[in-house]
């Protein structure tokens, strides 16, 4: 190169080349548009291979799971596996229906009627609010809570009680005292006869 | 380099960045002000294609990784769930698989650039010996990478080039079960294939480093071979050939990019989409092509080596032939003392430029042979080859150092006039061997039906009625002995059956599910996300069933026998010829011109109206070996539109990236010519 200019000859780069303007407005030009195809291209190669981290068709497919419930007596609880996750399929007492139904709604950090979380358990237009289906997930950061075996701490509120932070779950699995922000989740689910439930 | 010498930034954060860590200095130094020889030809583009080639294996390689599982239960099922239910995951496989090839494209053009050019004379021997090294780790990493799908080229692959070091005298058998962890090529062998195949890039990278860090100290040769004498000679790397190498790289990926999407098995074999079976090897195993040569070079060593007048064998065949393989590559590590000629470019040697020739078109011809079976002529052409490969090395170069005389060397880089011609030569190097097929002895080479099949060309696509009726034929016919195991009920919405279809269809089956509480497995119909449920619950019952042999699963069968598709259609119409031979035909077989052997365990499976198709289409067996061979086809590869609908986009984008880019090129280069 035999220039001894130091004015850098387009916007990207500092090559030290003497040129005219309409040249150099053409490079720059060229010179924006390859960066920026560049850039595109890079992003979308990529595209797939952060996408393939995303969960697989198979594991998508996977997404419901059945269940039979007819074993499941008053006052006892069930738990089952769905996405990885547990469920918590309780058969609630008169007396925890009641319970959960009486709760003052404006006292609740996630303000939740008993009624909407058992909406699902209907089947054939008959109202079924002893079966409280929920996902056994702490709405905090995700431990499993306590409280689906008799014998397990079922906090202050005759619910469930998360042994790593503290959240309190209510009769209706709602949250009442402690750092979860949530109540526990309602998963998508039917009752596909009087004693089977599909998941998801 | 001390702080004094740094020239300050504009930028403050970046000349306080540098002023603690020089990055953007040495930055500077090695890839913007970097004197250059201005005159590389196109050939100087393949060290950057290489490195490209190198982190797009890396980076494909990292996300195959999380879903592929490294056991001799799941390894090839695992790879087929990355090609079939992993996003993306059929295009980063390919990438992967194809990528290999394309790396060693680079590579050996590189190398053959280097020869040419006596890029590894003095004072940069360590440079090319470095780069030998690299070349070497390189072959070792796709080796064991072509293990890992566990397929039946993969199982005999590993067998028979682990076996290799089974000919060192002495240790050798401990060596070989060292490397198994075990008495053959098991579970233990896939293990750590897959450990060293996830390490060695990186060690690959580390010596790329030493390669560029070697280069940057002696510069770069150029097609002269004579040293830059002043500025004059010289370009600072950006934006010159920052530029050119980018045009250069893009132009490559644009020829990969066709093969990834519309042909991204033709490298490969189709024997190695059938799971690896230890007890039955192929009938003709082949390497991979980039080891064609190599092969040959091992295979042409057919005679013991005796002690002088006596019966003691010095050096059996087998050790030879591994020796010399091995003596293939590493004599390439002394080759700057093989050649001591003091002028480097072959472009002012003529009878190198001679022998340089010869030297491709053999490597060419041990590549060809290395495809072909140990039969004649092609044991004595490839002996004779590799004969003249060493001979090359050993005898000519040192004869030419001494006897040949060289053409008078331009006094300056400025001075002298490019050779364009041996761009061209090279480029001949695309077309290595890769495209030699084996040959298969007396068997009838498949036809395709008179109209083609839709889903042919770069544009192709299923035809989805067909698809249906193929899929029915599978159903009433071929399942009563064949499975589909890699197939879900699910996949069949693909075919255009909507959820209730697909559901009404999975039903129509039982799977055993369990334990239920009472700890029983119990029959369930199947959903939509269960497998196709098989007609045998193991192998044995199937072989009990058929007199002993075992129907092939048919998930992957059309990627599994050369041909294809035309395969499937020319086997299933193929029944009811006789034998023009004379051959007989053994009790309980039937004569078919399309199988290999001729003898085919499975009765004449199709009849006319074998089944009543839903649309009203004639079921002639014609009709439904058609229908039935398309529904296969999909069935092995049910990304096939969206590989070639991205394959186009892709490409579309990378012609024109390639074209801006030339254009910045020429913008910049118009200056210097």
């Amino acid at each position: 190169m035999t220039s001894s200019s130091q004015e850098p000859c387009c916007g990207v780069c500092t090559c030290g080349a003497k040129t005219d303007q309409k040249g150099q407005d053409r490079r720059e030009f060229l010179a924006y548009t390859a960066g920026a195809m560049g850039v595109a291209g890079a992003a979308a190669t990529l595209w797939p291979m952060i996408n393939s981290m995303n969960p697989a068709a198979d594991t998508l497919a996977l997404s419901t799971t059945e269940v039979d419930v007819s074993g499941v007596k008053e006052g006892e609880a069930l738990t089952v596996m769905w996405r990885g996750k547990p469920v918590f399929i309780r058969r609630r007492t008169g007396a925890e229906v009641e319970e959960a139904q009486k709760v003052d709604l404006t006292t609740l950090r996630d303000p939740q009627s008993d009624a909407e979380r058992v909406k699902a358990s209907s089947f054939n237009g008959q109202e079924r609010p002893e079966w409280l289906v929920v996902v056994g997930v702490c709405t905090h950061l995700g431990c499993v809570p306590l409280g689906q075996k008799a014998t397990d701490p079922h906090g202050e509120f005759n619910g469930w009680f998360c042994p790593c932070h503290g959240s309190q779950y209510d009769s209706s699995a709602r949250i009442r005292k402690g750092p979860a922000p949530r109540n526990l989740d309602v998963p998508p689910y039917v009752f596909t006869d009087a004693t089977h439930i599909r998941i998801g | 380099m001390s702080a004094s010498e740094r020239t300050p930034f504009k930028n403050p954060v970046i000349d306080w960045i540098d002023r603690r860590l020089p990055v953007f200095t040495f930055l500077n130094k090695e890839y913007g002000a970097f004197p250059t020889p201005k005159n590389f030809n196109y050939l100087w583009n393949f060290g950057a294609i290489a490195m490209v080639m190198l982190g797009v294996m890396i980076l494909t390689g990292l996300f195959l990784a999380m879903n592929y599982a490294p056991s001799t239960d799941h390894a090839f099922g695992s790879v087929e769930h990355i090609m079939r239910d992993v996003n993306g995951g059929w295009l980063l496989r390919y990438m992967h698989a194809n990528g290999a090839s394309f790396f060693f494209i680079a590579v050996y053009i590189h190398v053959f650039r280097g020869m040419f050019y006596g890029s590894y004379k003095e004072p940069r021997e360590l440079l090319w010996i470095l780069g030998v090294l690299i070349m070497l780790i390189m072959m070792a990493t796709a080796f064991m990478g072509y293990v890992l799908p566990w397929g039946q080229m993969s199982f005999w692959g590993a067998t028979v080039i682990t076996n290799l070091f089974s000919a060192i005298p002495v240790v050798g058998p401990s060596i070989v079960e060292w490397l198994w962890g075990g008495f053959s090529v098991d579970n233990p062998t896939l293990n750590r294939f897959f450990a060293l195949h996830f390490l060695l890039p990186f060690v690959l990278l580390g010596v790329v480093g030493l390669h560029v860090a070697a280069l940057h100290v002696t510069g770069s040769n150029n097609p002269t071979g004579v040293e830059p004498k002043s500025k004059k000679d010289t370009v600072p790397f950006h934006p010159y050939y920052t530029v050119k190498d980018l045009f250069g790289v893009t132009v490559f990926l644009i020829i990969y990019a066709l093969v990834v999407f519309y042909a991204p098995n033709g490298l490969g074999e189709p024997d190695n989409y059938i799971p690896a079976n230890p007890l039955v090897t192929p009938p003709h195993i082949v390497p991979e092509w980039y080891f064609l040569p190599f092969y040959a070079i091992l295979r042409s060593f057919t005679i013991d080596i005796h002690l002088p007048f006596t019966s003691f064998v010095l050096i059996s065949s087998k050790l030879g032939g591994v020796l010399l393989m091995f003596g293939a590559i590493l004599m390439l590590l002394v080759l700057p003392w093989l050649d001591r000629s003091p002028v480097r470019s072959g472009c002012y040697r003529p009878w190198f430029r001679l022998f340089f020739a010869l030297l491709v078109v053999d490597c060419l011809v041990l590549g060809f042979i290395g495809a072909k079976p140990p039969e004649e002529p092609f044991v004595t052409v490839g002996q004779i080859a590799a004969f003249w490969y060493f001979f090359h090395f050993l005898v000519i170069l040192p004869l030419l150092t001494k006897f040949e005389k060289p053409r008078p060397l331009p006094a300056s880089i400025s001075d002298a006039v490019d050779a364009k011609k041996i761009v061209l030569l090279l480029a001949l190097l695309l077309g290595v061997s890769a495209t030699a097929q084996a040959s298969e002895s007396n068997v009838l080479p498949p036809h395709r039906p008179m109209a083609g099949w839709p889903q042919e060309g770069a544009f192709g696509t299923f035809d989805r009625a067909a698809l249906q009726r193929g899929f029915q034929v599978y159903k009433q016919v071929c399942s009563t002995c064949h499975s589909l195991k890699l197939l879900s009920y699910r996949n069949l919405a693909d075919l255009g059956f909507n959820e209730q279809e697909v559901k009404a269809i999975a039903a129509e089956s039982k799977v055993t599910d369990g334990p239920n509480d009472q700890g029983e497995m119990f029959e369930r119909p199947a959903r939509p996300s269960d497998a196709f449920v098989k007609p045998f619950a193991n192998d044995q019952a199937a072989r009990a069933a058929n007199n002993g042999a075992l129907p092939p699963d048919l998930s992957l069968i059309v990627k599994a026998r050369h041909g294809g598709e035309d395969y499937i259609y020319s086997l299933l119409t193929g029944f009811g010829l006789s034998p023009t031979h004379g051959e007989k035909i053994a009790e309980g077989m039937t004569f078919n011109p399309y199988f290999p052997g001729h003898q085919i365990a499975m009765p004449p499976p199709l009849q006319a109206d074998s089944v009543t198709y839903a649309d009203g289409t004639q079921a002639t067996i014609e009709q439904e070996a058609r229908d039935v061979a398309q529904f296969l086809t999909w069935a092995a590869e049910p990304k096939m539109e969206a590989r070639k609908q991205t394959g186009a986009r892709v490409v579309l984008f990378l012609v024109l990236f390639a074209g801006v880019l030339y254009l910045l090129k020429r913008s910049f280069w118009t200056r210097v010519h």
